[in-house]
């Protein structure tokens, strides 16, 4: 697992942005080769969203070869619901930039038949190959998607009722009003999200610092599912200070100092996207002497 | 429903005006109408095929003036026999303005004339090749006041004693139905108001109160009975007193149900701005800016014959030759926002709804004109920042001065 640790919220948004534009540029996606992305909703990745607009405006990034699969949404909540993740994903990003309309899934809330769609949903990222890289962001209680505590880790796309916390925290889209906030969402799995060939999470703010160290410095436990992501072989955590508040110090030293080392004695020009290193390994700035 | 086929147009790079705000999006049109862009991508799986930078501008519906008698050296009232000619003119040179839907006014004239020319003056679309829409006519006149008559012709005037008969006598209440938006009268003129209701049912027009000496309590009277706004408040009416307020009052009512649209020629040369100031404020979800232009409309200063009438246009004024009696406006309606602004301190969002908002409302046509909403018609005006018009779409096609193109006078 990375680790990579920024000041504040917009400086991971747009560490977490630029990753994804090098991610997909690298990669060079076609038409008939894809570069099959997982996106989640929330506030944290609104931010990302913006400056992923940003750099498509500025030329550096297209969506035209680009597909994508949504974590989740809402069962019974209409399309056209300013709160459903149809219309967050429109607004946030979707408007925005060049990505062609067939190229674009999202769980439908509002079939009759949830377990085909669920299954559907599967099938059709098979289908695609599977996902390249899956975003996501982490809940208060660790959840990543609408996986809640309590969820198998190897579950898949499925109807899940949505926990109180969660339902509180999204009150506030609703009004404040609790009982307006739907009960029951379509969800990708622990185990969908951890099928991805890599996965990136999102974690800012003070209020995730408990739910970041149950998911990295403790057990892979199904009450904090975020930390499924320590047994997968390439994931990347990008978190803000706030966020590391509940860490041991040792921990975050550790990552800062994973960073230093690259910066200053490897070179970054050296250095992959993964941190590999490319060709034999040249240190700059090493003390001279034996 | 979106229609799945014919290319989409995306409006970007801009503030569009909705829901009472300028906010920055963008908005789509197909097949000349406000299309809803979920659904475009969602259902239809479509993306914008043409994209229109706006630079930054405000885009906004495009006018709407529902007092207009002429411009471009025509007159509504008075071409009957080029009436033709005179709407297509009209129309093109309105539309090049940003007014992009408007109703034809007559002032009160004889049987006859109505029967002529009413047809002429029905709802018609806007387009490049018509030029802007016809909301139906407004008819100001005959059923008014003597004592505020303004430039009307005292041998026209009339009362209505056989009730909807002679309004069936006047106009025709089958022309009424088909071709006319709406109608001014004065509530105190014999048998108006028991009239009101009736006339309404039968025909569907709105009925406007003007050219009146109506009490306060005549004025309430018109409105229970159905009448929505005022034709050119201040002008041709009773004037404001602390104890008889008349029609003017109508925008003091206690509760804002009761407080109907009302027109204002805000030039500054009709009404005063601190007069402009203290009704808007008064009452300022009713507000509909008009334009009230005569025949000298987007001509050069000089004299002009309007009617039997010899007018000298002179900055803005338009007098009566050798009086100074106002004989009508030049003013347009993008110079009407601006000064409503001037005058008022408004907001340019409260500026634009007066012009494009509050009249189709009045009309009860919002859903369709006047408001950038899904299905509504793409007629739209991008302004900059100092609310000067740069573009002009109607039915969601480009008019220029290159492909609007006037009729040649006979």
């Amino acid at each position: 697992m990375r680790l990579v640790i920024r000041s504040d919220a917009q400086t991971v948004a747009d560490y977490i942005a630029e990753y994804i534009k090098e991610r997909i540029n690298q990669f060079k996606p076609t038409a008939e080769r894809p570069f099959v992305i997982g996106l989640p909703t929330g506030s944290s990745p609104i931010l990302v969203y913006k400056r992923l607009v940003e750099l498509y405006n500025d030329g550096k990034l297209s969506f035209k070869n680009v597909v994508s699969f949504n974590m989740d949404e809402y069962v019974g909540l209409p399309r056209d619901h300013p709160e459903s993740y149809h219309s967050f994903m429109w607004h946030h990003l979707l408007k925005h930039i060049d990505i062609p309309p067939e190229n674009v899934n999202i769980l439908d809330g509002n079939v009759d038949d949830l377990q085909s769609e669920c299954e559907r949903y599967e099938t059709k990222i098979q289908l695609y190959g599977g996902i390249e890289l899956f975003m996501g962001g982490i809940g208060p209680d660790g959840h990543i998607a609408f996986n809640e505590p309590g969820s198998s880790l190897q579950s898949r796309t499925r109807v899940k009722t949505l926990a109180y916390e969660t339902i509180l925290a999204n009150a506030r889209f609703f009004g404040g009003d609790v009982t307006k906030v739907p009960k029951l969402a379509l969800t990708v799995g622990v185990g969908t999200v951890m099928n991805a060939r890599e996965v990136v999470v999102i974690i800012t703010g003070a209020n995730k610092a408990i739910a970041l160290a149950k998911c990295i410095e403790e057990g892979v436990n199904h009450m904090w599912t975020v930390s499924a992501i320590q047994t997968h072989p390439r994931s990347l955590v990008v978190c803000d200070d706030d966020a590391t508040l509940e860490l041991h110090v040792k921990t975050v030293r550790y990552f800062k100092t994973i960073e230093q080392v690259q910066d200053e004695m490897i070179g970054r020009e050296n250095l992959g996207l993964y941190g590999q290193v490319a060709g034999p390994l040249k240190y700059k700035n090493v003390p001279s002497g034996n | 429903m979106t229609q799945v086929d014919g290319p989409i147009t995306q409006f970007y790079n801009c503030r569009i005006l909705k829901d009472h705000k300028l906010t920055d999006d963008y908005l789509y049109v197909q097949g000349g109408k406000i299309i809803d862009p979920e659904k475009m991508f969602w259902d239809a799986k479509r993306k914008p095929d043409v994209r229109i930078d706006c630079k930054g501008c405000i885009v906004s519906p495009g006018y709407i003036d529902v007092q207009i008698n002429g411009a471009y050296g025509y007159d509504f009232s008075n071409d009957t026999d080029i009436i033709d000619e005179a709407v297509s003119n009209i129309s093109k040179g309105l539309l090049l303005q940003g007014c992009t839907s408007y109703c034809p006014t007559t002032v009160s004239s004889r049987p006859e004339v109505y029967k002529k020319v009413l047809k002429h003056l029905g709802p018609r679309d806007g387009s490049v090749e018509n030029g802007a829409a016809i909301l139906g006519a407004h008819i100001e006149g005959p059923f008014i006041s003597p004592q505020k008559k303004g430039a009307h012709e005292l041998e026209t005037l009339r009362t209505a004693k056989n009730r909807i008969s002679d309004f069936d006598e006047c106009y025709g209440l089958d022309n009424l139905r088909k071709y006319v938006a709406y109608v001014t009268m004065a509530p105190e003129v014999e048998g108006i108001l028991d009239t009101i209701p009736r006339l309404i049912e039968s025909t569907g027009i709105n009925i406007s109160l003007g050219h009146s000496n109506a009490t306060s309590a005549e004025a309430s009277q018109a409105f229970k009975s159905g009448a929505n706004m005022i034709t050119h408040l201040f002008n041709a009416m009773h004037a404001f007193h602390q104890r008889d307020p008349g029609i003017i009052g109508l925008l003091g009512a206690a509760d804002s149900g009761s407080r109907p649209f009302y027109g204002i020629i805000c030039d500054g040369i009709h009404v005063h701005p601190h007069s402009v100031m203290i009704a808007y404020y008064a009452h300022p979800e009713g507000a509909c800016l008009v334009t009230d232009a005569m025949s000298a409309q987007c001509l050069p200063d000089g004299f002009y014959k309007l009617g039997e009438m010899d007018v000298d246009v002179n900055d803005g004024h338009v007098y009566i030759k050798g009086t100074d009696t106002i004989a009508g406006s030049i003013i347009t309606m993008a110079e009407c926002v601006r000064k409503f602004i001037k005058f008022t301190g408004a907001s340019k969002v409260e500026g634009l709804e007066n012009a494009t908002l509050h009249p189709a409302q009045m009309l009860g046509i919002a859903n369709k004109k006047g408001n950038l909403v899904h299905g509504a018609d793409a007629d739209i005006i991008i302004l900059d920042n100092n609310l000067h018009v740069q573009r002009i779409f109607i039915a969601g096609v480009e008019a220029t001065a290159e492909n609007v193109h006037f009729n040649e006078k006979i």
